[in-house]
Formats: C-alpha cells, sequence, structure tokens
C-alpha cells in the first residue's frame, strides 16, 4: 500500500518555498468493490486497490499539472509540473483569497461499506434479481453495485494541510421486457455517501420496477410536440441540473465577455416562485464535503432566487477574476485530473402545492417521473424520464413508454408555473464533465409544472 | 508481474495479469489562449485466476502489493462466475502497425504551435468566438501473461488534435467543433479547422422546422451520436446471448437495408482503436457484423464466446479496469455511392444532422432514439438554407436502416472508434417549437 501521508509529509516543506506564484499537491488512495449481475447470473465480482498524486502549479496566469501513480522522485514531479506552468504562462495569476486550513476531516459513515463481506452484499442483490426475475416476460436484468472509501491528502503553498476521507455506495438496477422483438426497460439508481442501509430494503421498489417494464411493451409512445408537463422530485432534479445547474458553472463564463453579459446578476431566469441551491455544506448527501479539490471551505450557494440570478459557483480563479467570492466548487473526479467548476447538491426549494393541486386542473398533459439521463449545451438541454403518463382532465391516465424532454434555458425556466411542496433529493447517478466522469453529486426538486415543454415522440 | 504470476500460482493453477501503462502529455487552450499543460503517468495491474472453477478479480494501480492483490482475487472467486473458458496459450500475434516513435519527438512547443494555429484559424474566420482546442501525444504499453505459458505485449503511440468554438450572439449559442487522432503524429490542422469552418458557414442563418415526418441526413458526426449506440448493444455477444438483442436470433436474415454493411476491425495500421490482440490476449481479427444489410456475426470474449458455443472474435475489453467483456475495437460503414452534396440535392424539404443531443438516453435495447439537434441544419429544395434550433428528432434504427434513401460515398473517422460515410434516411419524427 502506498503511504501517501509520508508522501505528503515529504513535501509540506517544498512546497512553501515554490518557485511558483501557487503550488498544490493532492495525494490519494483507494479501496473498492464492485459486484455486477447480467441476467440471472453474476457477471462480475471484483476487489480494487488505487493510488497516487499530482502537483499543480501556476505561473503568470498558466497551469501545470502532472499526476502519477509512483510515489518516487515527488521532487522532480514538483518541478516539472512548475516547468509546464512556466511555459503555459503568460498573463498574470489571480486566486481568490482563503484562510489556510489545516484539518482532518473522517468519513462520516458509521461502517466502512467496502469491509462489509462480499457474501452480505451478494445476498442482498441475489434477493433483488430474483424478484425481478419472478415477474412474467422479464427478459433480462443488470444490477451494477459498487462501494469505495477513499481517503485524499492536499497541501498547498499558502500553507494548507488537509486530509479528508469519504465514502460512497451506489446501486443501479435494471429490468428488462421483451416480447414479440419489442424490448422495453426500467431502471432504479441509488446511492450513499458510505451508508450500505440506504440501498437495503427496496425489496418492494424493484417488484414495481419489474412489472413497470413489462407494462411498457403494450404501452402507446407519446405524439411529440409541446405539452404541459409534471415532474416528479427525481426527474425534476435531473431537470434543474441539466437545465441550470451546468450554467452556473463560472469556468464557462469568467472569460467569456459574451456570456458573462448573459449571466449578469440580478437578471430575471425565472418566475417569482422559482428558487435554486447549490451547497456541498448540507450534510451527509453524495455531493457534500467539507473543503473542495483546492481546500476552499463549502458554502450554500443561491443561483436562483426570487427568478433572479443571484450566484454561481466556483473555483478560486474563476471567483478572482470574476471578483466574487469563492464558493468551494472546485473538484476532482481522482488524482489524475485537476479540480474544475463542478455542482454538489443542486436543487430547486419547495414551494406550497400537493401533487394533486398541480395537475387538476390540466387537461390534457404529461406527468413523467423517474430518469434515463440528462445533457446540456447550455442553451439548450434534454433531460429524459424512465417512466410517463398522459394526464388527462386533472388526472393521471394511461402509461406512456419512456419520453425524452427537451428546453432551453431562456424560456423554459419562465413556463415553470408551480412547485410541490414534497422537496426530495435523488443520491443515484454521477455527473460528467470534461471527461471526468461520474462525480458523485445529488439533485432534488419537489413536483414542477412546466407550460409548453417540447416532447418528443412518434 | 512475473511475481504475481508466480504468487498466484501457488493457490491457484490458473491465472493471468493484466499490465497497462500510459505516459500522456496534453495542451490544452482555454477562452483562445494556452491555460495548461499536463502530464499523466499510470500503471494499473490486473490479476484475474480461475480458483476451484470459478472467477476471482482484483486490480491495483502502481507498484501495489502483490499479496494483496492475491488475496483480493482468491477472496472474490469464493463468489465469482463459474468459468467456462481456457485461457489462451498464444504467443504469435498478427502483425498491426500502431507504435511511430515520431510521436514521442514532438516538441511542446510544436504542439502549442498546433493549437495557437487551430484557435487562430477559428477565430480569424468568425470574429468573436471562444475556443477551448488541445493537442495530446503518448504511448500506451499493454503486457498480458497467464499460465498456460500465453503472453503478448504491443506499445501504441497516439496524437490527437480537438477544437471546440463556441459563438454566442444575444442569447443564441452555437457550438461547432472537430478532432482527428492517429498513432502519427497529426500536422495537418487544416483538416479539422477545415470542417469547424464549414459548420459555422452552414449555421450562420437560422431556419425553421415544421412538426412532421421529415427525410434526414446524418452526417459522420450525426451517425456517431445517433445510430451508433443501439448497434453496438445489439450485436454485443453478451446482449444476443441474454436474448435482449432485437438481432440476436437473425444470423443469415436480412434485418438493414441492402446498402447498410458493418464490420470491426482492429487490424487497421497507425489507427488509435488498432491492437494485435484483445485485453485477454486473443489474436485480433476483421468481424463481419452486418454485410448488404445481412446479419452475420457477434462480437464474443472468451467466457460470453464459450457460453454460447461459439469462438472469441477478440473482443475482451477491460473498460474502466473490469472484468473483460465483449466490445468494438473500431466500427467501419462500408461507404455506398452517393456523395453529400447530391444526397442534400435530393431533399425538397429535410433535415442535415451533425450534433444529436441526449440520443443515447433512450430505451437503446429497442433501437429507439430521441435528441435536440445540437447542430443541424434545414434543407429547402435542395439546399442547406440555416441551422435549425428547439427542435427534436425521434426514430428506430430497426425501422430507419431498414430502408436507408442512400449511404454516403465519403468516409471519414469519427474519434478513434467509428469511421462512417454520411446516411440519408427516408423519414424521422421532427418535433419543433413554435
Amino acid at each position: 500500500m502506498l503511504d501517501i501521508d509520508a508522501a505528503a509529509r515529504s513535501l509540506a516543506e517544498r512546497i512553501k518555498k515554490p518557485r511558483a506564484d501557487y503550488l498544490e499537491a493532492r495525494f490519494e488512495e483507494s479501496q473498492t468493490s464492485h459486484i455486477t449481475y447480467r441476467g440471472k447470473g453474476l457477471e462480475s465480482i471484483g476487489r480494487a486497490t488505487s493510488g497516487g498524486g499530482n502537483v499543480r502549479a501556476l505561473v503568470k496566469g498558466g497551469w501545470g499539472f502532472t499526476s502519477f501513480n509512483s510515489l518516487d522522485n515527488l521532487p522532480d514531479r514538483v518541478d516539472l509540473a512548475v516547468e509546464q506552468a512556466q511555459s503555459a504562462g503568460r498573463g498574470k495569476s489571480r486566486l481568490a483569497e482563503i484562510e489556510p486550513a489545516v484539518d482532518e476531516v473522517p468519513s462520516g459513515a458509521a461502517k466502512n461499506p467496502v469491509e462489509i463481506p462480499l457474501a452480505e452484499k451478494k445476498r442482498l442483490l441475489d434477493e433483488y434479481n430474483e424478484i425481478i426475475w419472478s415477474t412474467p416476460q422479464i427478459q433480462t436484468s443488470t444490477i451494477g453495485y459498487s462501494d469505495s472509501r477513499k481517503k485524499v491528502v492536499f497541501l498547498n503553498s499558502e500553507g494548507s494541510y488537509i486530509t479528508q476521507e469519504r465514502a460512497d455506495v451506489s446501486l443501479r438496477l435494471t429490468a428488462v421486457a421483451a416480447k414479440d422483438g419489442e424490448v422495453q426497460q426500467v431502471g432504479l439508481s441509488l446511492g450513499s455517501r458510505g451508508d450500505f442501509s440506504a440501498i437495503e430494503g427496496l425489496h418492494q421498489d424493484v417488484e414495481e420496477m419489474s412489472r413497470h417494464a413489462v407494462e411498457l411493451l403494450s404501452a402507446p409512445q407519446a405524439r411529440g410536440g409541446e405539452y404541459t408537463v409534471v415532474l416528479d422530485p427525481i426527474l425534476a432534479g435531473v431537470f434543474v441540473h441539466e437545465a441550470f445547474g451546468h450554467l452556473s458553472e463560472s469556468d464557462f463564463v469568467y472569460e467569456n465577455d459574451r456570456m458573462r453579459k448573459i449571466m449578469k446578476l440580478g437578471k430575471q431566469f425565472g418566475a417569482k416562485l422559482l428558487n435554486i441551491v447549490d451547497s456541498a455544506a448540507e450534510p451527509g448527501l453524495r455531493g457534500s464535503y467539507k473543503y473542495d479539490d483546492e481546500g476552499v471551505p463549502a458554502v450554500k450557494t443561491y443561483l436562483i432566487r426570487e427568478g433572479k440570478l443571484v450566484g454561481r459557483l466556483h473555483s478560486r480563479e474563476t471567483a478572482a477574476k470574476m471578483k466574487e467570492k469563492p464558493t468551494g466548487n472546485a473538484r476532482a473526479l481522482n488524482y489524475r485530473f485537476p479540480p474544475i467548476v463542478r455542482m454538489t447538491n443542486t436543487y430547486i426549494e419547495p414551494g406550497s402545492l400537493s401533487l394533486d393541486d398541480m395537475i387538476a386542473d390540466v387537461k390534457e398533459g404529461i406527468y413523467a417521473k423517474n430518469w434515463y439521463g440528462g445533457m446540456t449545451s447550455m442553451e439548450m438541454f434534454t433531460f429524459s424520464a424512465g417512466e410517463a403518463y398522459m394526464i388527462r382532465n386533472g388526472k393521471i391516465a394511461e402509461a406512456l413508454r419512456p419520453v425524452m424532454l427537451t428546453g432551453n434555458v431562456f424560456t423554459t425556466l419562465k413556463n415553470i408555473d408551480a412547485i410541490g411542496n414534497d422537496l426530495d433529493m435523488n443520491q443515484g447517478g454521477g455527473c460528467g464533465k470534461g471527461g471526468q466522469s461520474p462525480l458523485p453529486v445529488s439533485n432534488g426538486s419537489p413536483h414542477i409544472r412546466i407550460q409548453k415543454c417540447l416532447v418528443g415522440g412518434a | 508481474m512475473e511475481h504475481i504470476l508466480a504468487r498466484a500460482k501457488k493457490v491457484t493453477g490458473d491465472a493471468e495479469v493484466f499490465e497497462v501503462s500510459s505516459e500522456e502529455t496534453q495542451v490544452r487552450f482555454e477562452a483562445n489562449r494556452l491555460k495548461q499543460l499536463q502530464t499523466n503517468q499510470t500503471t494499473s495491474v490486473a490479476l484475474r485466476i480461475i480458483k476451484d472453477g470459478r472467477i476471482g478479480y482484483a486490480t491495483t494501480t502502481g507498484t501495489g502489493d502483490a499479496d494483496e492483490l492475491v488475496g483480493n482475487a482468491v477472496e472474490t472467486a469464493g463468489f465469482g462466475t463459474v468459468a467456462r473458458f481456457q485461457l489462451p496459450d498464444t504467443k504469435e500475434y498478427p502483425t498491426v502497425d500502431i507504435y511511430d516513435p515520431a510521436v514521442e519527438s514532438v516538441s511542446i512547443k510544436h504542439m502549442i504551435h498546433l493549437g495557437e494555429e487551430m484557435v487562430a484559424a477559428v477565430t480569424g474566420h468568425t470574429p468573436g468566438i471562444m475556443c477551448e482546442a488541445g493537442a495530446s501525444r503518448g504511448v500506451i504499453t499493454v503486457r498480458i501473461i497467464n499460465s498456460r505459458g500465453g503472453q503478448a505485449e504491443y506499445r501504441k503511440s497516439f496524437f490527437s488534435l480537438d477544437i471546440e468554438g463556441n459563438l454566442i450572439e444575444e442569447t443564441d449559442m452555437l457550438f461547432v467543433g472537430e478532432s482527428e487522432s492517429s498513432c502519427h503524429p497529426v500536422s495537418d490542422f487544416k483538416e479539422v479547422t477545415d470542417l469547424v469552418l464549414r459548420q459555422l458557414d452552414l449555421a450562420k442563418k437560422h431556419a425553421s422546422v415544421p412538426t412532421r415526418r421529415l427525410p434526414v441526413v446524418f452526417t459522420p458526426n450525426g451517425v456517431g451520436s445517433a445510430l451508433i449506440l443501439p448497434l453496438m448493444s445489439a450485436l454485443n455477444g453478451k446482449m444476443v446471448l441474454e436474448g435482449a438483442s432485437p438481432v440476436g436470433d437473425k444470423i443469415g436474415r436480412k434485418v438493414f437495408d441492402k446498402e447498410f454493411s458493418l464490420r470491426d476491425d482492429p487490424t487497421i495500421g497507425y489507427r488509435p482503436g488498432s491492437r494485435p490482440c484483445d485485453d485477454e490476449g486473443v489474436p485480433s481479427q476483421r468481424t463481419r457484423l452486418i454485410e448488404k444489410g445481412v446479419v452475420k456475426g457477434f462480437l464474443y470474449d472468451l467466457q460470453t464466446a464459450a457460453l454460447a458455443g461459439t469462438r472469441s472474435t477478440g473482443n475482451g475489453s477491460r473498460n474502466r479496469g473490469g472484468l473483460p467483456a465483449p466490445s468494438p475495437s473500431a466500427f467501419i460503414v462500408k461507404p455506398g455511392k452517393t456523395s453529400f452534396d447530391d444526397m442534400v440535392a435530393d431533399i425538397k424539404e429535410g433535415l442535415v444532422i451533425e450534433q444529436l443531443m441526449g440520443a443515447e438516453q433512450g430505451n437503446i435495447l429497442g433501437g429507439d432514439f430521441s435528441g435536440n439537434v445540437l447542430l443541424g441544419y434545414k434543407v429547402e429544395n435542395g439546399k442547406i438554407v440555416g441551422r435549425v434550433k428547439d427542435t427534436m428528432v425521434s426514430g428506430n434504427i430497426y425501422k430507419i436502416l431498414k430502408d436507408i434513401a442512400a449511404v454516403g460515398s465519403e468516409s471519414r473517422w469519427i474519434s478513434s472508434f467509428l469511421r462512417t460515410p454520411p446516411i440519408y434516411c427516408k423519414g424521422l419524427a421532427v418535433s419543433s417549437k413554435g
């Protein structure tokens, strides 16, 4: 096993005398286990250990970054990163000021999930798989379980020295139904910050998921076009992540004058009832942490308040260049990557309506639930529902094939006209950006209603 | 590696060690300026054992501890899948040229120069555009040894250029981009930037689309973003074995248009997807998948092939460090006879799709796709008239590839994994706002 503490200690003095405007090092070791099923049988079971580190240097506004998983010759690695930064730097270095921190942060998980015996994990997954397979017309299933525990030591030229541990558990189940050449699937995703019990006791959900996959075989496809749509908290969470979350990551904004004009603080993006938050400071969620990967403490950041743009997500560099406060959103997937601006736990704050209130006056619309995924190009975005139903005369009616929805950030947020009282955070899934995927995040929302939402279909 | 194999052989007869090392150097441009230089060095080792008939698996990075690795593999073997295959005893492999020493000697200075030239070409054409760009070079070394005497080793060089431009006018955002990769150094940046400039020219004006069924030409990028993922899934031997592939029981039957042929080919010289053997040490081969619309074959690794009663096609791949599973090395769609310009000229009203966003989120298994046209153009009376926005396109690949209007004559590599011409489809459901 790599001794990352010793490696970090060996650089502690050297790093404080950088030949660069700024210097940092990050060391990481992790253990993971995974179990996957395809069909009735177990497909793969394995354990992995991983470790390594990186050095990042800033000279005249240019960055040098070098990652490695051999901890020999660390002073040479530091020199390389500095030389790289010197070659890249042609301007001025600017980083938002922060208090250097010396801290040790435990994972917070009561029990390390990686150390739970494989037999115990397998027993639970076997139970779920049996439920899927006991449903008639199920053709196959997939189950992907993984857990991890990792420790990261961060130190920089300003005197920060932070050790953080975290644990993670994630589970994705899919039931695939088939009949006469038609194939349909329904999935369920869950995760937690290392708490294995979060994925226990799902037997009833798994049964419903399997039944729904079979029902979809006879469900019709929606007609493409504009609809009034009501999203459940899970899908609305994906919506807020794609529709607005990525646009508030300021690495895309800070050096782009035209983008800065569009993203001017105070600009109205939605109706007064809309409030959007990103916060790594919420305890115990998958996107939570005490310090980001630049050693900046996590805070709760309002992105939208009463429909107006009031904040955005920053690294130290983007905050300094935009003359705003750092928010602690610089995150790296692992030691092979430099930190970039990312979301953490992103959600729409609850309003006062119940789901029944929300659909009561919808004559014809679509109720979309659960998720397959989502993507954004900043202005336009897509997000896809795992389940969908027609709403007819204020009632949820027949099931539809899963639908894909699309929107435009400048119109769709303004078309949100009702927000429910039932905020729920979804801990499944992860986020991808700049080749760094999947990063643990959580998304959440109450039920929301959107007018004139474009739905793909036949 | 040998010491890990020796250590594993003390606890079981069958073991295999797979080691991959890579060194990569990148220069990155952001907001039209040089931003970062980056190097990554990584080594990982995977141990697969068969103990009491079951597969055990563990991985580690760098100089991980051999005893811990063997211990982890033994523990997982207690629950592992029953092994149906034998590790190959192969020592001889086909010659596939994938290493060019010139890649390692490309200077950082030259890579920065290439990035600057790419950014200059695009910003010179369209003032106000913001570019991210990069040049990357590296070498990967792979070694496999097993207890039956099988051994494979190869070294591969790679070089790539990429550029993405973002143009904002008021609240309208346009994204354009291209990339190029090879095992040789890529010095002709103009091939990449010319494609980007063409996208910018075509997207200059806006055009509106009705909500109805329209003919669509998918460019090579469009084929990659909309049509390929469902085919990858349907031709995967594992999906076939489970009965989840819609074409699994259709070997020898005509499922697609006679113009449509597809093969997997890891033997093409100096392509980043090529290699002399797969990640299990099975020699590389060309595999016919679809020929003139008839389903000819599927992709297999050792275990899946054994379960299916067939032979591995040399497609065992260890994506993300997991156990080998069937995966394509490089999909090659056979070019047809119709030029792109002739396809467009044939359309009275329709679309050209360059990028479909979100198409991979649907019911891939069933062949359904649906996505937002991130970059696409309206065609009227045989001419491209402008960019379309806020438009969705939906279809099912088994329906649209069954009756194709034409397959293009001009093929292009999209990433390291796909070479395809444009494909002209007769009618897709188009939904548009307003």
